[in-house]
């Protein structure tokens, strides 16, 4: 190989600065933000599934519910924790306890850098300070 | 291959370095238009597609036009078109190209553009168009890679390419048939409702799409040692001319049906063209300069006198060019929408950001034309120079 | 079971004898229909506007003053001559004449704009008959719009909420659409999912404007149709629009009964 140690010094460089998200954050001395998610002010303690689920799934569950509102014309929902029915409606269900999209939803998803584009669309609640 | 695209002179550099600003300026256009929406064309309620779609709806036309040179090589051993096919076809690519990015840029939402694949919708002409276009795409791509190598390496091309080439025969003529169906099957819009459609598309196409391919030989010629020959130019031109005719023949057939049965659904629309309705009349001027350059086209390519001299050739491909283009590219698509179904006659002209951006593809489009000829030229030169 | 030339030929000229042309093509549940009462909309009055202003709250539909460039109308008013194009001519009934009447989606039966979208995005509902709109996957190719005879759908050319109108939504509000996306009047099926009637038939007190199902023969709109003379847009074209005119002679209002109980109707029939 022509000039065999630049290009693997070249290589090494390349290496260790495409690996930098995986160890940067390793070394550095402070620990991660983590997003901080509000209660629900209006107190209530059970979503419509169980946290952990909701965590997990609440992109699909959102887009079955668009689905069934808008193409299927079926809003109720039934919950696989506790067979209570709810009213499929991001704005009228979702939001109406998780009143603060800012303390809430934007929580992870600033933190993710993820841009869902309900917001385009579905209207938010007043939010109180 | 593609690496001949990357070495030229001068102007070869200058001409692409030109592209690249006109490129750059209508894609600042585009994320403009991304951001604050279509409103800043000059479509509105009533006149809802444009000059992005005229566009389109031409420069399906060009892409479909290389099967009039493909079909009398493949189909019946015409030699004479040897050399031209691959100008054809590399014609047909960055026409495709740009009928689809005129319509990326004409959707209202074209992040949600792959829709139309994940939600198949069978009765739609626009998804048989979009899955026609992408196959004519496809089809292109591998007919031109495979016969291009195969001539590089002196060998013939593979066996199993000829019935694709076969294929691309059909397929060419149903892009364009495809085309017309989104226009001809509307109750709504009684310009477009009529049999002829079809037809008189295609026929425009064969003329302009071969009228192109004229042009870019007499071109290629300019700047290289390629030439298609004096049979294969002449035979293009019969071809332009005796589709030029069918062309002129099928409009005027339209306007005696619209004329004669005086229907003002049909009478309104062609008035709206020609003479101008309540006032709108911007694109008179412009139908009446394409009418008028028809017949001299027409003239000068029946005279086998002028036909056969390629200096009034020519003359008269600009001009069947240019006339077809005003006729598919502005008169058609947007008199289908004046008057609208309520019969208000509303003004459209498209705006600077809405023209910057249609340069701009048309930019991007001769940018591939450049490279595709230029990867084709320096393979023929090679084979020269052996 | 063996078909022969002979009973081919019969079934066939059983079949073209019109038993089959004056049934109303199969729907699976609800056909549901707008009767538009003419006779009782005078030329300056207030309920065409109260009209076009309840369905424009009640769905968030953006108002971008005078730029018709821009404009997005679900449902509004157009004189009798553009609305009925092909049934005016010189000498037609006075009252008749320039009279303002309300136009929107005709919900058709045969919808040519549902044909030809290449996503689904719009599409007739089997159960009752209106055509939908889905603004999560329409890509804005507005060829709905191209396809229309009734220019009842609206582009948004711009982001809606840039309109005055639209300042300060809350969550109890329809949501707005985003720039990009095809909308049009969907019979409020947000509110025919809660038993509810039509924004702009609430808002007419005499019954201007009845919602109801034609496949229901009890219903208001069906008596509606069988005792006065409706016409509808462009009947011609085959497209089986659901919003009917009744232009019967507004003189016969007064006929029928004294004027007070003209207005009194039996509730039901309502759906």
């Amino acid at each position: 190989m022509y000039d065999a140690s630049k290009i693997v010094a070249g290589l090494a460089v390349f290496a260790v600065l495409a690996t930098s998200p995986l160890w940067f954050n390793q070394i550095s001395a402070a620990p991660a933000d983590e997003p901080e998610l509000q209660a629900p002010p209006n107190g209530a303690t059970q979503c419509v599934e169980a946290t952990e689920y909701m965590r997990a799934n609440h992109m699909d569950l959102l887009n079955q519910w668009r689905d069934s509102v808008v193409r299927d014309d079926q809003r109720m929902y039934v919950s696989k924790l506790n067979g209570k029915e709810y009213v499929m409606s991001l704005q009228k269900t979702c939001l109406d306890c998780h009143s603060n999209k800012s303390r809430f939803c934007d929580s992870c998803h600033t933190y993710a850098a993820v841009q869902p584009y309900c917001w385009d669309c579905h209207l938010v609640p007043e939010e109180a300070q | 291959m593609i690496e001949k695209a990357l070495s030229g002179g001068r102007s070869y550099w200058t001409w692409i370095f030109g592209l690249l600003v006109v490129i750059g300026g209508g894609v600042a256009c585009w994320f403009w238009q991304f951001s604050e929406g279509l409103t800043i064309t000059g479509l509105s309620r009533d006149v809802v597609w444009g000059f992005y779609i005229a566009q389109f709806t031409f420069l399906v036309g060009v892409a479909a036009s290389a099967v009039m040179v493909v079909l009398p090589y493949y189909l019946h051993n015409y030699k004479a078109f040897g050399k031209m096919t691959i100008l054809g076809e590399f014609l047909a690519i960055p026409a495709v190209i740009m009928c689809m990015l005129f319509i990326f840029v004409d959707m209202g939402m074209p992040n949600r553009i792959l829709n139309v694949f994940l939600h198949p919708s069978p009765h739609s002409m626009m998804f048989w168009d979009t899955v026609a276009l992408s196959g004519y795409l496809v089809l292109n791509v591998v007919i031109s890679t495979f016969t291009l190598s195969a001539e590089r390496r002196e060998e013939p091309p593979p066996k199993w390419l000829k019935p694709i080439i076969l294929l691309s025969i059909p397929w060419a003529v149903s892009i364009h048939t495809v085309t017309a169906f989104l226009y001809s099957g509307l109750a709504a819009r009684p310009f477009w409702l009529t049999a002829i459609l079809a037809p008189r598309f295609l026929a425009s196409a064969f003329a302009a799409g071969p009228a192109i391919l004229i042009l870019l030989a007499f071109f290629v010629r300019r700047v290289s040692t390629f030439d298609a020959g004096r049979q294969a130019i002449d035979a293009l031109a019969k071809i332009v001319t005796y589709a030029m005719a069918i062309n002129v023949f099928f409009v005027l057939m339209e306007v005696f049906t619209a004329l004669y049965s005086d229907i003002p659904e049909h009478v309104s629309h062609f008035q709206f063209l020609f003479m101008g309705l309540d006032g709108e009349n911007t694109l008179a001027p412009w139908m009446w300069v394409s009418s008028i350059l028809a017949i001299i086209a027409l003239i000068v390519l029946i005279n086998p006198k002028t036909r056969n001299n390629h200096s009034w050739l020519l003359f008269g491909c600009v001009a069947v060019v240019f006339s077809l283009w005003i006729d598919k590219g502005l008169g058609m698509v947007i008199a289908g929408f004046v008057p609208s179904p309520l019969g208000k006659v509303v003004h459209y002209a498209p705006t600077a950001p809405e023209l910057m951006i249609s340069f701009a593809i048309y930019a991007i489009g001769l940018l591939v034309l450049t490279a595709l000829y230029k990867i084709a030229l320096e393979v023929r030169g090679q084979l020269k120079k052996a | 079971m063996k078909s022969s030339r002979r009973g081919f030929l019969k079934f066939a000229g059983l079949s073209a004898s019109g038993t089959g042309e004056h049934e109303p093509p199969a729907t699976e549940g609800k056909r549901l229909a707008m009767v538009v009462d003419l006779r009782k909309f005078s030329k300056n009055d207030e309920l065409l506007q109260k009209c076009v202003d309840a369905c424009n709250s009640a769905h968030s539909i953006p108002d971008f003053g005078d730029d018709p460039k821009n404009e997005v109308k679900w449902i509004w008013t157009e004189n009798f001559e553009t609305a009925f194009h092909s049934q005016e001519f010189h000498f037609i009934r006075e009252d008749l004449k320039g009279k303002p009447t309300l136009l929107m989606c005709n919900h058709c039966d045969n919808p040519p704009c549902t044909r030809v979208c290449p996503t689904e995005a719009t599409w007739k509902r089997a159960a009752d008959g209106v055509v939908m709109m889905d603004w999560h996957r329409c890509i804005g190719c507005r060829y709905c719009i191209v396809a229309c005879p009734y220019g009842s759908r609206s582009f948004n050319w711009k982001d809606p909420r840039t309109a005055p109108n639209l300042a300060g939504l809350g969550s109890e509000s329809y949501p707005t659409r985003m720039r990009g996306v095809v909308e049009k009047c969907t019979f409020c099926d947000e509110r025919l999912a809660r038993g509810e009637q039509p924004a702009c038939v609430e808002v007419c007190e005499n019954q201007e404007m009845v919602f109801g199902d034609l496949n229901d023969p009890e219903s208001e709109v069906r008596q509606l149709l069988t005792e006065h003379l409706a016409i509808r847009r462009k009947s011609g074209l085959g497209t089986q629009p659901e919003v009917y005119y009744i232009v019967d002679d507004p003189r016969t209002l007064m006929e029928i009964a004294p004027a007070a109980e003209v207005y009194e109707r039996e509730e039901g029939g309502h759906d």
